[in-house]
């Protein structure tokens, strides 16, 4: 029943979507009543010049509501304005049935910026737990709101929050022969987008590095699948694999210094890891079946893969230093393109049966063959990838005949779509964390 | 439950599609035919020109079940035939483009349309076209002719395409 009405939720949604479609569609899908209740007051403008063109609170909002921890109070239904701790009226917010306000204002910096000072209070114990400021240039107030989400996610929490990370997906638009590849990074609310490489050939299959500064990816802008690795900032790349047959999936190790590939230039796809520094390559598979997305565990001693050498597509493990694989997945028909919780426990991946493909999380957190959750609901699902938090997870689907992707919470409850306003998105890459 | 479940879905696409303008990629044109400038010749040899005349050298697309990598029986004439041109012109030069369907990863869909252009390029071998005279090329699914998902659309991406690059 619960799921008849999520899909109830997202027929009535999808129409206004896709009608809409300019910038991003941002809409709550479907919604999560044992979340935590908050309340974030709008921040007003305190300074003498220019006013920011972010709502900090509301930008702060979004993020909390997207994790599907939280339930943040919508604008309308925050009746008292209070901007400091001092003046919050505590009843009020319980009558609310909120369990935490925050509330803040946003002043002059004196770089020109602006600075955001917030306090985090906990309603019932009336306790500030947090009471800090940020400061940010004028065009970095998203980053600066992203930033206090984490600390309130992380303060209540106990985990760090992944929303000042950043996100990267291939999108292909016009058609025939004026088709145009572009590989993105955005905010990990979709905002700020910016483009890496545009190509009328193919991208695909991006992976940042551990630091979150380069990004490994497949173009065939030379005719065939090559492997590339691109310094974001100064667009400066190198072609790190060109091998005859397919250059593909490439992975870094945890610690950056190796890749993980697959290259077909024995005649079949198999898992390689190069070092990156001598760009010398080793072999870990060595079977007649399609050997490729290969993923680090977070302790880099093995690699996850998927294989069809069963008959179907199914994940395999192998250590890094090479051996016997070992099969992961027994569920569906197929699993495949893994994604990696940062603790290593979880695993997501696509999962078919007939001709449905949805996300699906093989927990082993508590041992033997694992808990299995499904986590989409749509038919062509694919490419999983966990926020470096674990708390939620991007993946991309189709609808109306064109890709889109969604985020949704670790717990599957909440599901939001971030939709570009032409053409096919695919192929997200959830960020690491960001270094300041 | 889960048929209910499936129809909302198919409603909501249903009206998606119904809200959003189509956008149908075109299908590439076939090259025009060349006219023909070589005489007929007479030793049973192709010529390039038969490329563009001959009604089994102008059929350039194989196509596949799915995850299938297997050349269907219908598909033997086409693959005598090329095979015939390049042992007949052994200057000739084909790339097999692989491709397959929407459904599976990117990446195992890049492997899946390799073993494709392999299979095609066994079948050229085992039939008289050289090792050399042949380069397989996988697009996965990056390349579709047709992008609605159903079965219809689905088999005509499920293909190998012979690409003469010299004639």
């Amino acid at each position: 029943m619960k799921r008849i009405l999520h899909l109830l939720a997202l027929a009535l949604l999808l129409p206004a979507g896709l009608v809409k479609a300019q910038g991003l569609d941002i809409g709550l899908v479907t919604g999560n009543e044992s979340a935590l209740p908050i309340a974030v007051v709008p921040m007003p403008y305190l300074g003498t010049s220019v006013a920011p063109d972010t709502d900090v609170a509301a930008v702060i909002r979004a993020d909390l509501n997207r994790s599907g921890q939280f339930r943040a109070l919508s604008e309308q239904d925050v009746i008292e304005k209070p901007i400091r701790g001092s003046e919050i009226k505590f009843p009020t917010w319980r009558v609310l049935k909120q369990d935490f306000v925050v509330v803040g204002r946003v002043l002059d910096a004196p770089d020109g910026g602006y600075r955001v000072e917030y306090e985090l209070w906990d309603v019932a114990r009336q306790e500030r737990l947090l009471g800090l400021a940020l400061a940010g240039r004028p065009r970095g107030m998203r980053d600066v709101a992203h930033q206090i989400a984490d600390q309130i996610y992380e303060k209540i929490l106990g985990v760090r929050g992944a929303f000042w990370t950043r996100i990267a997906y291939v999108t292909a638009s016009g058609v025939g022969d004026n088709i145009q590849y572009s590989l993105m990074i955005a905010d990990s609310d979709g905002y700020n987008p910016q483009t890496v490489v545009r190509s009328r050939e193919p991208l695909l299959s991006p992976a940042w590095s551990p630091d979150g500064r380069r990004l490994a990816y497949v173009s065939f802008e030379r005719g065939n699948s090559t492997i590339y690795i691109q310094e974001i900032a100064t667009g400066a790349r190198e072609v790190v694999a060109a091998f005859r047959g397919i250059n593909g999936a490439p992975a870094f190790s945890p610690d950056g210094n190796r890749l993980a590939l697959t290259l077909s230039r024995t005649g079949n796809p198999e898992i390689y890891v190069m070092d990156l520094a001598s760009k010398s390559l080793t072999q870990l598979t060595n079977h007649y079946s399609i050997d490729t997305e290969p993923v680090w565990t977070p302790d880099g001693q093995s690699l996850i893969f998927t294989s069809d050498r069963s008959g179907r597509p199914n994940l395999y493990q192998v250590p890094a230093s090479g051996g016997d694989a070992t099969r992961l997945t027994f569920e569906g028909d197929s699993n495949a393109k893994a994604s990696i919780s940062f603790d290593g426990k979880k695993i997501a991946m696509a999962q078919g049966r007939g001709n449905v493909y949805r996300i699906a999380v093989l927990d082993r957190s508590f041992g033997g063959a694992g808990r299995w959750q499904t986590l989409s609901p749509g038919n062509l699902d694919e490419s999983p990838s966990f926020a470096p938090n674990a708390s939620m997870l991007l993946y991309a689907t189709k609808e109306g005949g064109r890709g889109v992707l969604y985020a949704v919470s670790a717990d599957g409850r909440v599901r939001q779509r971030l939709v570009l306003a032409d053409g096919d998105v695919r192929e997200p890459a959830w960020s690491p964390y960001r270094q300041r | 439950m889960n048929n209910t479940a499936r129809v909302l879905l198919a409603a909501s696409v249903a009206l998606a599609l119904a809200a959003c303008s189509k956008q149908v990629k075109e299908e590439p044109q076939p090259e025009p035919p060349a006219p023909v400038e070589t005489a007929p010749v007479s030793d049973g040899r192709y010529t390039p020109a038969d490329l563009d005349t001959d009604s089994c050298l102008r059929q350039r697309t194989v196509y596949f079940d799915f995850d299938q990598d297997v050349v269907r029986p219908e598909f033997q004439a086409i693959m005598a035939c090329h095979a015939k041109y390049l042992g007949d012109r052994p200057g000739a030069r084909v790339t097999l483009e692989g491709n397959a369907d929407e459904r599976g990863t990117r990446e195992y869909n890049l492997g899946l349309g390799e073993r494709r252009g392999n299979a095609v390029s066994g079948a050229l071998q085992g039939a008289g076209g050289s090792a050399g005279q042949i380069t397989v090329v996988s697009y996965g699914e990056e390349r579709p002719v047709c992008t609605e998902s159903n079965e219809s659309c689905w088999q005509r991406n499920r293909r190998v395409e012979i690409v003469y690059t010299v004639r």
